[in-house]
């Protein structure tokens, strides 16, 4: 690709989504990684109980994340080449999975804020 | 309390962050942009399709003042390289349909009509309602013609009926054409495939027709119940030779039989039957030219493909090359005319030889682009066309290979050593389905 600035690759997700979309989603995005920051300071520690809710949506979101990504571009297993192919399905699933594992922590951490959870450990 | 207080600035502080990014993305990036140049230059564009939006669109910005005229009788703009997509039913028609206004900037013209004449001497251009635009600059992008004529009892009206294709005529016939493949994979029976013996559009996209059609046949009636034909009038399967070699080596072991100098000449629809000539040549170099008559059950017709008329009428085109096609004789690096320099050529109609791809088309523009303000300044340009053209070559639902090559023949990888340019990928299927009308939209708005 000729001149692949910062620049070029916003044109081009604006084109891919729709330029509102996109932006939704980069906020939306945005917004929850803020989220998952602030309840990490807020808190001053690592629920493990959350952590580990959070790490059983992991598979989901990594499964949930390749599904769609296989519906929206009519493929599948089958397509899956070379070793570029595998990277990038374990790619989509590990963003999928980190993804999945943010937000669960982040609704816990905002729905049950430490001093109302009874399963509270000590930081 | 202290570590509540703590807390409560950082939520302050987080939360101030996240608006900051919410307001900056509302409000979107600003690109950097050059001053632009004061002149009163009269530019025509001829052509308002890939070529001629994405560079009206980039002169805008690199021009005060300028008047730009874009001549094209067409309101609708058409997504080409998705045509291939919706003959094979993975995109409906209306996915490669826009309207041309829609891309074009503020501060230009569009003349709903085409051009009837060029006086490339006088230098001027009368359209087909009478109007004359006199020109200090002219880019010449009004695409190719299908000359579907060329084909013996051939008519579009025939796309879709009695197993006929002919997925180039546009975003309508090529959902006709996936009709009566639809017809053909679920049937069974003889898939005759072919190409022109002419410069064409996306040499790939026979490949591409080819490619699809036997992967969803078998995966829709079962293997065995289709058998499967290339013709082409050249001697290879592609002008790239390493690619050529690749594709022989995939249609070998995927059972279409191909059939090299073979040019479609004639189609009997009522009795499914297409007649080639077949050009043999013995030892000596003498040809010999034979009718071959061949059934079908599908047949994919791509016609001769040349110059508009009022480019070849105007004294544009090469002389002594193409002479039954008519390309504009430009400068194979920089597109500007050989012998009228105020006069460039961009996209299908370009006489250099290659580059009749909407990614050519990307490259291209930014080269005239700067020849054509360099030429306004006083100066000369230096950008320089490569011949970059790229495929992305499908070769079943699911899987394409990137192939990309310049004037040398030689492969030009985006993404060296991460995508193999002779691999059938889903990565490259996955840019072709997801990043590159993408990319093509953000081309046509000057920005990719």
């Amino acid at each position: 690709m000729k001149d692949l600035t910062v620049g070029t690759l916003i044109a081009v997700f604006e084109e891919m989504f729709g330029r509102g979309l996109f932006w939704a989603m980069a906020g939306a995005a945005a917004v929850v990684t803020a989220l998952y920051l602030y309840v990490l300071v807020r808190d001053h520690s690592v629920s493990w109980r959350k952590f580990l809710v959070a790490q059983l949506a992991m598979p989901v979101g990594a499964v949930l994340a390749v599904l769609f990504v296989w519906a929206v571009t009519s493929s599948g297993l089958r397509d899956v080449g070379g070793p570029v192919d595998l990277l990038t399905l374990l790619g989509v699933a590990a963003a999928g999975a980190v993804g999945a594992a943010i937000l669960v922590y982040t609704v816990q951490s905002l729905v049950w804020p430490p001093t109302r959870d009874p399963s509270r450990e000590r930081g | 309390m202290e570590n509540r207080n703590s807390g409560g600035v950082g939520r302050r502080g987080l939360l101030g962050l996240a608006l900051g990014s919410a307001a900056l993305a509302a409000v979107g990036v600003p690109r950097a942009r050059a001053q632009a140049v004061r002149t009163q230059a009269r530019i025509v564009i001829i052509g308002a399709g890939a070529a001629g939006t994405a560079l009206a669109n980039r002169l805008v910005e690199r021009l005060d003042g300028a008047r730009i005229t874009l001549l094209d009788p067409r309101a609708e703009h058409w997504y080409q390289p998705g045509l291939s997509l919706v003959a094979a039913g993975l995109k409906p028609a209306s996915y490669t349909v826009s309207q041309t206004a829609d891309w074009l900037p503020a501060g230009v013209t569009l003349l709903a009509e085409a051009a009837a004449a060029i006086d490339p001497v006088a230098k001027s251009v009368s359209t087909t309602g009478g109007t004359r635009l006199d020109y200090d600059f002219l880019v010449v992008a009004p695409g190719l013609v299908l000359d579907h004529a060329a084909i013996e009892g051939f008519d579009l009206a025939m796309v879709g009926q009695n197993g006929i294709g002919a997925l180039y005529a546009g975003p309508e016939y090529a959902a006709r054409t996936w009709a009566a493949v639809q017809a053909f994979t679920e049937t069974g029976g003889t898939g005759v495939f072919t190409r022109p013996a002419t410069e064409m559009k996306c040499a790939g996209a026979p490949l591409k027709h080819t490619f699809l059609v036997e992967d969803i046949a078998t995966r829709t009636a079962g293997a065995g119940k289709h058998a499967m034909h290339y013709f082409a009038p050249q001697g290879a399967l592609f002008g790239v030779p390493i690619v050529a070699e690749k594709v022989r080596m995939l249609f070998g072991s995927r059972g279409i039989a191909t059939h090299m100098g073979h040019d479609l000449r004639a189609v009997d629809a009522s009795r499914r039957v297409a007649t080639f000539v077949q050009t043999t040549k013995d030892p000596a170099g003498v040809e010999t030219k034979t009718d071959v008559q061949v059934d079908y059950d599908y047949l994919h017709v791509i016609p001769p493909q040349r110059a508009p008329d009022v480019i070849r009428q105007s004294g544009l085109s090469w002389a002594d090359k193409w002479t039954d096609q008519g390309w504009v004789e430009a400068d194979q690096k920089t597109l500007r005319h050989l012998r009228f320099p105020e006069v460039f050529a961009l996209g299908d109609v370009a006489g250099v030889p290659k580059g009749k791809t909407a990614a050519s088309v990307k490259w291209q523009v930014p080269v005239v682009e700067d020849h054509l303000v360099a030429a306004i300044e006083g100066r000369e340009g230096t950008e320089a066309y490569d011949g970059y053209t790229s495929c992305p070559l499908i070769t079943r639902v699911g899987r394409a290979m990137l192939v990309e090559f310049d004037y040398n023949n030689n492969l030009v990888s985006s993404f060296p050593g991460v995508i193999a340019p002779l691999e059938e990928l889903w990565i490259s299927w996955l840019m072709k389905e997801v990043a590159l009308k993408a990319t093509y939209n953000a081309m046509l708005r000057g920005l990719a």
